[in-house]
C-alpha cells in the first residue's frame, strides 16, 4: 500500500515532466524569440551599414521561402532556402564553409511574425556551431512586407 | 502535499513558457496596406493540387475567402482547421474558401491537405500572384471577397476566427 502511495507521485511527475519537455522542446526548437538581443540587428541599423562607405558590408542571406524572396528582398542578399529544413541548412553550410569565421553575416527571413519564424534560429544556430563569430539576425517583428518594404527600405525583385 | 504544490507550480511554469513562446508578439488580424479594399480582386488561373486550373473569376457570385498560406507557417497551420469548419458551416450558403499555397513545392502541400482533411481547393501560388495582391510578403494573409468580386477586407497575420465569421456572415446576407 505504501509502495503504491510513493509510486503515484513519481509516475505522475514523470508523465507530466515528459509531456512538458516534449511541448517546450518542440516550441523552442525554432523560436526566433530565443535569439539573444545581442545577436539581433534592426532594419534601420542594417540600412545605415549598407549605406555607409566605411562600414564592412555583410554577406546577407535570406533563409525563407523562394516565392517571398522573388517578390522582394534586400538588394545584394542571397537566397539559400528555408533553414527550417535539413536541405536548407545544408545549402547554408555549403555556402559559408569557405568563408573566414570572422565574416560579417546577416541572416533574415520575414516570412511570419518573429516568434513564429521557423527559419532564422536554426540558421543562426548552424552558423554558430560552425564557429562564425560575427553573425547578426535581422529583427523583423511582423513580416518583411510590413517591416521592410512598407518602411521604404531598399528592395530588389526577382531571382 | 508540498510535493504536489511544487509539481503544480512546475506544470504552470512549463505551460506558461510553452504558450509564451508560441504566441508572444504575434500581430493578429492587422489590416494591411497594398491592394485597396473595394477594388476588384485580381483574377488568376493557377493549378490546384491535382493539376487542374482554378480560375478565381469562376467563383463570382460567391463569397470568397482567399487565404495565402504555407505548410511551414505556424500561424497559417493554426487557422486551417477553423477554415475547414467555416467551409462546412457556410458552404451551402455561398462561401468558398480558396487556399493559395506559397510553398516552393507542391508535395508537402498535398501531404498537409490529406492530413488536415481540407475541404476546399488549394492552388500553388507564385511571386506573380503575390504581386497581383499587393505583395504577399509575410504569411498568413487573407482577403475577403464579396459576391460582386470586390475585396472587402485584408487580414495580415493570424486572425481570430470570429472576425472572419462575422465578416463572412455579413457578406453572405448580400444577394
Amino acid at each position: 500500500m505504501s509502495c503504491r502511495i510513493k509510486f503515484r507521485p513519481i509516475l505522475l511527475a514523470f508523465i507530466f515532466g515528459t509531456v512538458g519537455i516534449a511541448l517546450t522542446s518542440g516550441a523552442l526548437a525554432y523560436q526566433a524569440s530565443l535569439i539573444p538581443a545581442s545577436r539581433l540587428i534592426n532594419p534601420d541599423e542594417l540600412v545605415k551599414i549598407l549605406q555607409s562607405a566605411k562600414s564592412e558590408k555583410p554577406l546577407m542571406i535570406q533563409v525563407g521561402s523562394h516565392v517571398l524572396y522573388t517578390q522582394a528582398h534586400i538588394p545584394g542578399s542571397e537566397y539559400i532556402g528555408p533553414a527550417s529544413s535539413e536541405s536548407g541548412l545544408q545549402l547554408l553550410r555549403k555556402r559559408v564553409e569557405p568563408l573566414p569565421r570572422s565574416k560579417f553575416i546577416v541572416l533574415y527571413c520575414g516570412c511570419c511574425p518573429w516568434s513564429h519564424c521557423p527559419n532564422v534560429k536554426p540558421a543562426d544556430d548552424a552558423l554558430r556551431a560552425m564557429g562564425f563569430t560575427n553573425v547578426k539576425v535581422l529583427y523583423i517583428p511582423g513580416n518583411f512586407g510590413m517591416d521592410w518594404v512598407e518602411k521604404g527600405f531598399p528592395v530588389a525583385k526577382g531571382d | 502535499m508540498k510535493k504536489w504544490i511544487l509539481l503544480g507550480l512546475a506544470l504552470i511554469a512549463i505551460a506558461g513558457l510553452y504558450f509564451t513562446t508560441r504566441h508572444h508578439g504575434v500581430p493578429t488580424g492587422t489590416r494591411g496596406k497594398g491592394i485597396a479594399e473595394q477594388s476588384l480582386a485580381p483574377d488568376f488561373s493557377l493549378p490546384d493540387l491535382s493539376g487542374q486550373k482554378l480560375d478565381l473569376s469562376s467563383y463570382r457570385g460567391k463569397v470568397v475567402l482567399l487565404d495565402f498560406w504555407a505548410t511551414w507557417c505556424d500561424p497559417c497551420r493554426e487557422e486551417i482547421p477553423h477554415f475547414v469548419e467555416l467551409q462546412k458551416r457556410y458552404g451551402d450558403q455561398g462561401l468558398q474558401i480558396i487556399g493559395v499555397s506559397m510553398d516552393d513545392e507542391a508535395e508537402p502541400v498535398r501531404d498537409f491537405y490529406q492530413r488536415f482533411k481540407m475541404n476546399y481547393p488549394v492552388v500553388m501560388g507564385n511571386a506573380k500572384t503575390g504581386e497581383l495582391y499587393g505583395g504577399v510578403l509575410g504569411l498568413p494573409i487573407a482577403f475577403l471577397i464579396g459576391r460582386d468580386g470586390r475585396i472587402t477586407a485584408k487580414h495580415i497575420g493570424a486572425t481570430d476566427i470570429s472576425v472572419f465569421e462575422r465578416e463572412i456572415a455579413t457578406l453572405l446576407r448580400v444577394k
